[in-house]
């Protein structure tokens, strides 16, 4: 448009009324297209605000004295102290915050390598090994994908309990190496199925079996799902509140999770400062994780469908 | 392993080699693979098939932890019906699905729109809002949302500047739900990113033809977005009921276990951990959660039939 525009001043015997019209036309859109700007930055700042809104009233929370935080609807702290975080890290019953944060930190690592482990070893065989039965497992592991735990769980805890496995990290880790959660199988077998053929055609052709094929072609090409699977097992099993409440009652054992339900129950109802000084101790991690990370997690929502 | 298998596979029979040959390639491609699937099979058998067969046998069963099952036959689901305990833990949790997944979908699918243009800012807003789904369902989002919906908490405050009668949302049995369908709505970022990564596949051509036939904003949506995002709104909605039905945590959190008030948070799952591990009516917990999967089930399997007449996937002709 700018072309004939200029074209336009560049012929002198051209309507000079027809150009002032012209100029007002691109006035006028560049105005409208301003107003049209600002709502959208207007509107969504709106929803932005109620979005942060809970998040950081907590965390300012966490920097008032107790009294002053229900119904202040201020998220400027007047007396602002890290009372709350002494208080929080105290623990519960003598045992320590650092205690949970370890328990849960160790659970989430062991958590990450044990998904990681099982499930590109799985994803391999379901991508990349032909041997009757492979469809009917395919389609058992999908199935698996919208079954609710909770057909699973009673059972399991007998068993858990039977073994002698209650009040350890077991029940929570077996799963991980085992490939249960069949949404990162899914995820890596949709990767592996994308890499070319070729790769592995010209390995077999040099002798190479299928473990290294798998170690030294196809692992060093996952690593995008790889990220992917990582962040989200680490999260999901920081935030994990169902298995740790069936399965740990010692104090000593407790992830951060547990740990803060009980303090929640054992805390009176007044001494909101230091409860909320813990749920923020909690989601340190996660939070760190999302800054760090962010691009790769939303992107691997949006290509995979992956829930938060 | 399988090169081995090769090897010795090459070297017998030299005339029917080629044929023998590929068996045995194909029988060391079979027992590759089941090595290699050999971790999945384990957890597939001991922790999902197993199970669900052990917790199908004690739906049918009294069993408390301690003593051995006894078999009751269809008692445990007879008595569902009548268990007013039950029967409020399905009233609360339909009405938790049915209002809180389109609400949860609608504000994920407005803002989507709103945010699915070229203008700066764009991938911040887009995290912000997701952000929320990472933590929504974590304990500590649960502490605050009882923070701040108690007895003169802000959400209170805020209630009485327009005019409503004093009073926590927290204690009041008619306000938990609206409490709870805000808590899943605040979580709307994850079915907006899908949305999004949706709206970018629609060709902007379809907008400008429509625009020059004269359709107005309300027709293009009708016409062109909606039928165009159909196979992600049916991705979002499917699995978004399902996740909805799952839910524990927060309900756990801002009740303290127990489904309060007056059995207002009680629900499906919160109540089938109380029967099962609270009381240890492991049997009936066992049922509880049978009647959850064939619920699922039926509601994945109507989905699917009824996609094919709302579900329109591109390069399909219709």
């Amino acid at each position: 448009m700018t072309s004939v525009l200029q074209k336009h001043v560049a012929t002198p015997d051209d309507r000079p009324d027809d150009l002032d019209r012209s100029a007002e036309l691109r006035r006028e859109a560049r105005k409208k297209s301003l107003v049209k700007a600002t709502i959208f930055h207007v509107l969504v700042l709106a929803v932005a605000a109620v979005i942060l809104y809970p998040a950081l009233w907590m965390l300012m929370s966490s920097l008032k004295p107790s009294n002053e935080i229900v119904g202040n609807i201020s998220l400027i702290p007047e007396n602002a102290s890290f009372a709350n975080f002494t208080k929080a890290l105290g623990g519960i019953g003598g045992v320590s915050f650092w205690t949970f944060f370890g328990n849960s930190l160790f659970l989430a690592v062991m958590s990450v390598i044990g998904v990681i482990l099982s499930a590109t070893i799985t994803a391999y065989a379901f991508a990349r090994i032909e041997f009757p039965g492979r469809k009917v497992w395919f389609s058992l592991m999908i199935a698996t994908l919208l079954l609710p735990f909770h057909v699973v769980i009673i059972p399991q805890y007998i068993m858990f309990n039977e073994l002698g496995l209650v009040n350890t990290f077991v029940p929570l880790l077996i799963g991980k190496f085992l490939a249960a959660e069949a949404f990162f199988v899914f995820l890596m077998v949709q990767f592996m199925r994308n890499l070319p053929r070729e790769l592995d055609e010209a390995a077999r052709i040099d002798g190479a079996g299928h473990v290294r094929i798998f170690r030294s072609i196809m692992l060093p090409l996952m690593k995008p799902p790889v990220m992917t699977a990582s962040i989200f097992a680490f999260i999901w099993s920081w935030n994990d509140f169902f298995g740790p409440l069936l399965y740990l009652k010692k104090p000593d054992l407790f992830s951060l999770p547990v740990a803060l339900r009980i303090y929640v129950d054992q805390t009176t109802t007044s001494d909101y400062g230091a409860q909320m000084a813990m749920a923020v101790l909690a989601l340190v991690p996660v939070l760190l994780f999302f800054i760090i990370f962010q691009r790769f997690i939303v992107e691997g929502v949006s290509t995979q469908g992956l829930k938060g | 392993m399988s090169l081995t298998a090769e090897a010795t596979g090459n070297r017998t029979a030299p005339p029917t080699k080629g044929s023998q040959a590929r068996r045995s390639r194909r029988a060391a491609e079979t027992r590759a693979g089941y090595a290699f699937l050999t971790p999945w099979l384990l957890g597939f058998l001991l922790l999902t098939a197993g199970p669900m067969l052990a917790s199908l046998y004690l739906a049918f069963t009294n069993y408390n932890l301690f003593s051995a099952p006894e078999w009751i036959g269809f008692d445990n689901f007879t008595r569902m019906f009548s268990d007013p305990q039950y029967l409020q833990s399905v009233k609360v949790t339909s009405i938790y699905v049915l209002v809180g997944t389109p609400i949860k979908l609608a504000a994920a699918l407005a803002v989507a729109m709103l945010l699915n243009t070229k203008r700066r800012g764009q991938g911040a807003y887009r995290s912000i809002f997701y952000a929320p789904s990472l933590i929504g369902a974590s304990v500590s989002i649960a502490i605050v949302w009882k923070a701040m919906f108690i007895d003169d908490g802000v959400v209170d405050q805020i209630g009485q500047v327009f005019g409503r009668e004093p009073g926590g949302w927290v204690g009041n049995p008619s306000m938990t739900m609206p409490m709870m369908v805000l808590l899943t709505v605040w979580q709307f970022g994850a079915p907006m990113v899908i949305f999004l990564a949706g709206l970018k596949q629609v060709p902007n051509e379809l907008y400008e033809a429509a625009e020059m036939d004269g359709a107005g904003s309300v027709r293009k949506f009708l016409r062109i977005t909606l039928p165009m995002l159909s196979p992600v709104l049916f991705f979002n909605l499917l699995l978004e009921t399902i996740h909805s039905f799952q839910i524990f945590g927060s309900a756990f959190i801002i009740s303290g276990g127990t489904g309060g008030p007056a059995g207002s948070t009680l629900f499906y799952t919160l109540y089938l951990y109380r029967r099962g591990f609270v009381d240890f009516q492991m049997g009936y917990a066992a049922a509880m959660a049978w009647v959850l999967v064939l619920v699922v089930g039926i509601i994945t399997f109507i989905f699917f039939k009824t996609s094919k007449s709302w579900v329109h996937y591109s390069g399909e002709t219709k």
